[in-house]
């Protein structure tokens, strides 16, 4: 299961020539390693990969089926193969599941675009601020700081009819009912929400960009918008796909929000989580499950197309620290420019080297 | 390297009319205003009246603590939930640093096969729904009798709060030069003591901050308290925030809402204004929320 693994796993993790003095404990390193790694590994297996198993294994069973012999509805459970799925795709349930499955792209689609750009922006404004840093970086972190469902609630109170966003606003619209404007004012608020972390992630990238580039771009005439699309994008490329590409999952399952923004069993806003939530409420655990797996597979394909696609390398500070020639010359074909490191590396440059 | 690109970038700053000079402070008060102003509401509408509660004054007048002391009326349920989701995300905090500690010191420092893998693996499975966890477990805890038992929301956050403290930790433990296990083990340490006597007293403060990040994780997780609790004994604060009723039947108790989302919310905020350095650093070395 774990073979669907997004993040490029294609790369050999032999280094061909490890220093002189590591060699040295090369043997039964790997044992020692398998060791002190198992009890990691071994609760991630029970709590996440047995129970993905265990999804999949009830999504073909369903509950109470009725005795052939008896004709009463008979306790526990009968095998009915593929028919959870088959249902998901047809009549009722199927429009059910279908306009589960487009808000949930459309949220993801819509909100991590909005935060990719606002969270570039906002980087590039702390960038060049060199007053009151200390207090974005504080303030930045409040939204990433309230409980989604709290935030929820919050920005339900906003979006009320006679709120302070109508008010604001000067209109009346019933914001958190069904219809455009609940999509809407869930966007509204997962991008206040996750946009500032975007920054965060962003600023980390900006910062290990070494100003002399810049200069070297104006003396040779750049103008900014050049210098931003030929320099600060390429270099920032690596620590921005890896925020879209956790943003984009995180999105794919939302829940809390149009949970407790708009409410459940509402056509509008009603996510794949919310309707397998909905399910397994209803102890209906074979339908549940089926759209969880469904879920899961969607999170799969998504991940592993934006990592075939765009090429987000996530553990990609590992493979920068390999000698030349070393491990995951795919990953570093797709990257062509000499990336300074994602900030998923911007500790590492200090270290290890 | 920053005062060359502050010297650099303020003399560009003067070459260029006053225009451009305060443009990035206007952006950061902008930036300030777009994080702060709903929180600042949150505050605001909590400290109202109950009967100013549709006021939308950017002040209180009269400033009431009214709606707290609703929030912690008896029969809320507010401050037996507090105490639970303390428990749960100290809980995982704890469990997670003590397994995770090893596995991230191991990823950091140990070159063996496949250790690429497994760091894929590990990060691999944070980005799983936790729906897709919550639907089967649901079923096991029912039939084990886990139900509205603290274990069966600790167990399953184990799953997003493991991977995140792995990931955390390898990136602090990254930055350390190896020479310092190095001069430890000349000194005649062997691997383990280097580790717990040279390693984890100067890794502390990176220990600390994923505890932080992981504990403020686990304190906001809301889908799996949701549905493995049903009984009020044993809900979360953030459950039992989402599920006020209002004494006025249909009308969702915005003020007490709020008043409880100020309560549940502040000491994050201060652990946040206080470690704001540290969790940023935190937080971009692991990449991940």
């Amino acid at each position: 299961m774990s073979e669907s693994a997004p993040v490029a796993v294609e790369q050999r993790p032999e280094t061909p020539e490890p220093p002189k003095k590591e060699r040295r404990h090369d043997e039964g390193t790997g044992r020692l390693a398998a060791l002190l790694l198992s009890p990691t590994l071994i609760v991630i297996g029970l709590v996440v990969v047995l129970p993905i198993l265990m999804a999949l294994r009830q999504s073909l069973y369903q509950a109470g089926g009725v005795d052939p012999e008896t004709g009463f509805v008979s306790e526990g459970e009968t095998f009915v193969g593929l028919e959870n799925y088959t249902a998901i795709f047809s009549g009722d349930t199927g429009e059910r599941f279908w306009n589960a499955f487009w808000n949930t792209t459309f949220f993801t689609v819509v909100c991590v675009s909005l935060e990719t750009v606002l969270g570039v922006a906002m980087a590039l404004v702390m960038h060049k601020a060199f007053r009151g840093r200390a207090i974005v970086r504080a303030s930045i972190l409040v939204p990433w700081a309230i409980p989604t469902i709290v935030s929820a609630i919050l920005w339900r109170w906003i979006f009320q009819a006679d709120g302070v966003a109508n008010a604001l606003l000067n209109t009346e619209i019933l914001w958190s009912t069904e219809g455009w404007q609940a999509k809407f004012s869930v966007v509204i608020a997962d991008t206040w929400k996750t946009a500032p972390f975007i920054g965060l992630l962003v600023l980390a990238g900006l910062q290990t960009i070494p100003e002399e580039v810049y200069e070297a771009a104006k003396v040779d005439g750049a103008k900014a918008w050049q210098a931003f699309r030929m320099i600060t994008l390429p270099l920032v490329k690596p620590a921005l796909l890896v925020a879209v590409l956790f943003r984009l999952l995180d999105t794919l399952r939302i829940f809390d929000l149009p949970y407790g923004l708009v409410g459940p069993h509402k056509d509008s806003v009603e996510t794949l989580s919310m309707l397998a939530y909905d399910e397994a409420f209803n102890t209906r655990y074979g339908p549940a499950a089926a759209y969880a797996t469904i879920l899961f597979l969607y999170v799969a394909l998504a991940a592993y197309a934006f990592v075939k696609i765009l090429g987000a390398d996530v553990i990609g500070e590992a493979r920068a620290k390999k000698p030349p020639g070393g491990g995951g010359r795919r990953a570093r074909r797709r990257q062509s420019e000499p990336a300074p490191g994602t900030p998923v590396a911007v500790g590492t440059q200090t270290g290890g080297a | 390297m920053a005062t060359a690109g502050l010297t650099s970038a303020q003399i560009r700053a003067a070459e260029v009319g006053p225009l451009r000079r305060w443009a990035p402070l206007i952006g950061v008060a902008l930036i300030v205003v777009y994080c702060l102003a709903p929180f600042f509401w949150m505050v605001v509408s909590a400290f109202r009246r109950p009967s100013d509660q549709f006021d939308n004054s950017p002040l209180p007048s009269p400033w009431s603590l009214q709606n707290y002391k609703d929030v912690f009326k008896e029969g809320t349920g507010f401050t037996r939930g507090l105490l639970n989701s303390l428990i749960v995300a100290g809980t995982v905090t704890i469990l997670t640093l003590l397994i995770g500690l090893v596995a991230a010191y191991t990823l950091a420092r140990l070159d063996f096969r496949g250790k690429y893998v497994v760091l894929a693996v590990i990060i691999t499975t944070s980005m799983f729904p936790g729906i897709s966890l919550v639907v089967p477990l649901l079923k096991l805890f029912i039939s084990i009798d886990w139900i509205n038992t603290y274990q069966a929301m600790i167990v399953p956050s184990l799953s997003f709060a493991l991977p995140l403290a792995v990931w955390i930790l390898t990136a602090f433990f990254r930055q350390m030069p190896r020479e310092l296990e190095q001069a430890a083990m000349v000194d005649g340490c062997t691997p383990a003591q280097a580790f717990r006597k040279v390693i984890l007293p100067i890794a502390a403060p990176g220990v600390f901050t994923t505890a932080i990040i992981t504990f403020i994780a686990a304190w906001n997780e809301f889908l799996i308290a949701l549905s493995m609790v049903q009984i009020k004994e044993r809900q979360t604060a953030n459950v039992i925030i989402s599920g006020f009723t209002g004494a006025a039947g249909r009308d969702q108790p915005f003020g007490s809402q709020m008043a409880a989302g100020v309560v549940v919310t502040i000491p994050l905020v201060i652990a946040v204004l206080l470690f704001q350095r540290r969790i940023v650093a935190g937080l971009t070395a692991g990449g991940v929320k």
